[in-house]
C-alpha cells in the first residue's frame, strides 16, 4: 500500500495549506481508525480525484513555472512539466486547447497556466489540465515587442518615406519626458550650453507605469495642438533616461509609436541607453540613443553656427569683391583697345586689306598665264609631228590623181597620170603596171 | 527676397544666405543684380548676428487644463 501512504501523504500536505480540506477530511480518517477498510487501487484514487474536483480552488487556478520534458506525441496533446526551484507540476494541454497557442511550448520557457487539477487515475497522477498558457516576465515582454514591430513594419509605419527631416536650427522645441530626473536636466543643460536662443516647451509626463503610455500620447496630441493653434514647434523630443525593460515600456506601446507617427511635428526618440532600442525609436523621424544625444541633435552649436555666419560674410564679401574686379578688368581692356581710341584706323585697315586682296589676284593671273603658256608649246609640239610635211620629211611621199590623194590602187588605171610630192618638190608619172598588194608579197 | 521681419527664423535666414553666396559664385548674374543680392546678404548677416547676441533661452511647461485648454507656465526643474 506504498501507493495509498503516498497519497495520503499527498492529501495532508493540502490540508495544511486549505482548512476546508481539513474539516471533509475529519471523518474519513475516523473511519479508517476505527475499522480498517481496504480500499482497491482504483477506489482510493478515485476518491482522491473527487477531493480534487470538488475543491474550489483547483477547479480555476493559475500556476506559474518553468516549462520543462515539453512533449507533443502524434495524439497532438502537449504534456509537460511546470517546474520552479522547489517543485515541479506534470501538465497536460489537449489538442483543442493547444491549438489556439500563439506561440511554441519549449522547455525553459517561463509560463502563466492556467486550468484545473485533477488525477488521472490510469496513472494515478494528479496534474494541471491546461486550459490556457501565457509567457510570463520579460519573455512575454519580448515576444510582445517583435510582434508589435513586425505588426507596424509590415503596416509601413517605420518607411523611411514617412521620415520628417528634422531642422537644423530650432526656434521652438518640445519635449515629452518626466519633469524630474537626469534626463530632463541634461536635455536643458546641453540646449542651454550649446544653442541659448531656443525656447523650450515641456510636456510633463509619466514615464514607466500604467500611466506612462496615455500620457504621453496625450502630450504629442497637444504640442501638435500647440504647433496649430499657439506657435509653431519645429521639432519634439519623446524620451526618458535607461532602466529595464519594464520601465522604457511606455516606449513599446502600440498607442504610443501611433502617436508618433501621427504628430505633424517631426519627432526624435530619446529612450534610455545605446543598447536600448524600443518600438519609439522606430517610428519616430530620428532616433537619439540617449537623452542627451536627443539635446545635442536638435539644437546646433552656437559656436558652430558663428563660425558658419562669420565664413558666410567673408564668402559674400569676397564674391562681390571678385566680381567688381571683374567687371573692372573688363573694362579697362576695352578702354586700351586701340580701335577704341582711334576710330579711323578701322578704314586703314580695310585700306591695307583692299591693297593686299589686289596683289595677290595680278599674281594668281599671271600664274594662270604661265600655265597656259606651258600647255600651249605642249600641244604644238603634238600638232608638228602630225603636219604632213613632218611625214614628207620622214620620207613618206603623197600622191595625187586629179587633185585628189590616192590611197588606194584601185583609184587609178594604167595610163593616168599622176603627181608624186616630195620635202621639197613633185614628179609628174604615169601609170605604167597595176599590182595588187598580194602579188606584191 | 526675403523681408527680415520678426516672423523669419535664423534657419531660414541663413539657408537664404547660403543661397546668395552660391548665385555670387556662379558669377552668372549681371552686376546690377549681384549688387542687389549681395544687399540681401549682408542684411541677413546683420539679422543673424543680432539673433545670436539676444540670448533668448526660455523654458516653459505646457499643461492641458481640467476644460481641455492649453497652458502655458513657467517651468522649473526639480531635483
Amino acid at each position: 500500500m506504498k501507493a495509498k501512504l503516498t497519497l495520503l501523504d499527498f492529501l495532508h500536505m493540502d490540508k495544511t495549506e486549505t482548512d476546508d480540506v481539513r474539516e471533509e477530511e475529519v471523518p474519513n480518517d475516523d473511519e479508517s481508525r476505527q475499522e480498517p477498510h481496504i480500499y482497491s487501487v482504483w477506489e482510493i484514487t478515485r476518491y482522491i480525484r473527487q477531493k480534487l474536483d470538488d475543491d474550489e480552488l483547483l477547479r480555476a487556478v493559475y500556476v506559474k513555472g518553468e516549462l520543462s520534458n515539453v512533449s507533443q506525441p502524434t495524439s497532438g496533446h502537449i504534456y509537460f512539466t511546470l517546474k520552479d526551484e522547489y517543485s515541479e507540476l506534470r501538465c497536460v494541454m489537449f489538442r483543442e486547447r493547444n491549438a489556439l497557442l500563439k506561440f511554441r511550448l519549449e522547455d525553459g520557457m517561463k509560463v502563466i497556466a492556467r486550468g484545473r487539477i485533477s488525477v488521472y487515475e490510469k496513472r494515478g497522477k494528479y496534474q494541471l489540465y491546461v486550459e490556457d498558457i501565457q509567457e510570463s516576465g520579460i519573455g512575454a515582454l519580448y515576444r510582445a515587442f517583435e510582434q508589435l514591430k513586425k505588426k507596424l513594419k509590415d503596416e509601413g509605419l517605420f518607411d523611411t518615406a514617412y521620415k520628417k527631416p528634422i531642422p537644423s536650427i530650432p526656434h521652438t522645441v518640445g519635449i515629452i519626458t518626466s519633469p524630474t530626473g537626469a534626463a530632463i536636466r541634461d536635455m536643458l543643460n546641453i540646449t542651454r550650453r550649446r544653442f541659448p536662443h531656443v525656447h523650450i516647451l515641456v510636456a510633463p509626463v509619466a514615464v514607466q507605469g500604467e500611466e506612462a503610455a496615455p500620457q504621453i500620447v496625450n502630450a504629442i496630441r497637444l504640442m501638435n495642438r500647440v504647433n496649430k493653434e499657439l506657435m509653431k514647434i519645429d521639432v519634439l523630443v519623446v524620451g526618458r533616461g535607461g532602466g529595464s525593460i519594464e520601465e522604457l515600456w511606455a516606449f513599446n506601446e502600440e498607442s504610443v509609436a501611433r502617436a508618433i507617427f501621427a504628430s505633424e511635428i517631426p519627432v526624435v526618440s530619446a529612450v534610455g541607453h545605446e543598447t536600448d532600442f524600443t518600438i519609439a525609436d522606430f517610428v519616430a523621424d530620428r532616433r537619439a540613443a540617449t537623452p542627451s544625444e536627443a539635446a545635442e541633435l536638435i539644437v546646433p552649436d552656437k559656436r558652430q553656427i558663428e563660425k558658419n555666419l562669420t565664413t558666410l560674410e567673408m564668402r559674400l564679401r569676397q564674391n562681390l569683391y571678385k566680381l567688381i574686379e571683374q567687371h573692372r578688368l573688363w573694362l579697362s581692356g576695352m578702354e586700351k583697345n586701340v580701335l577704341f581710341r582711334k576710330p579711323t584706323e578701322r578704314i586703314n585697315q580695310y585700306r591695307q586689306m583692299v591693297d593686299e586682296y589686289k596683289k595677290s589676284m595680278i599674281a594668281e593671273i599671271l600664274h594662270r598665264v604661265q600655265l597656259n603658256r606651258k600647255t600651249l608649246q605642249a600641244i604644238s609640239g603634238q600638232l608638228d609631228a602630225l603636219s604632213p610635211k613632218a611625214i614628207l620629211e620622214r620620207g613618206y611621199s603623197i600622191c595625187i590623181r586629179e587633185r585628189r590623194v590616192v590611197r588606194s590602187v584601185s583609184d587609178v588605171s594604167v595610163g593616168d597620170e599622176l603627181r608624186i610630192v616630195f620635202q621639197d618638190g613633185e614628179a609628174i608619172s604615169e601609170v605604167k603596171e597595176k599590182r595588187d598588194m598580194e602579188t606584191l608579197l | 527676397m526675403m523681408d527680415k521681419d520678426e516672423d523669419t527664423t535664423f534657419e531660414a535666414a541663413m539657408k537664404r544666405l547660403e543661397e546668395i553666396v552660391e548665385q555670387l559664385s556662379a558669377g552668372n548674374l549681371s552686376l546690377e543684380e549681384s549688387l542687389k543680392i549681395f544687399e540681401e546678404g549682408i542684411g541677413l548677416c546683420r539679422f543673424c548676428n543680432k539673433k545670436l547676441d539676444e540670448a533668448e533661452y526660455k523654458v516653459e511647461k505646457l499643461i492641458e487644463t481640467e476644460d481641455g485648454k492649453l497652458n502655458i507656465e513657467e517651468f522649473e526643474v526639480k531635483e
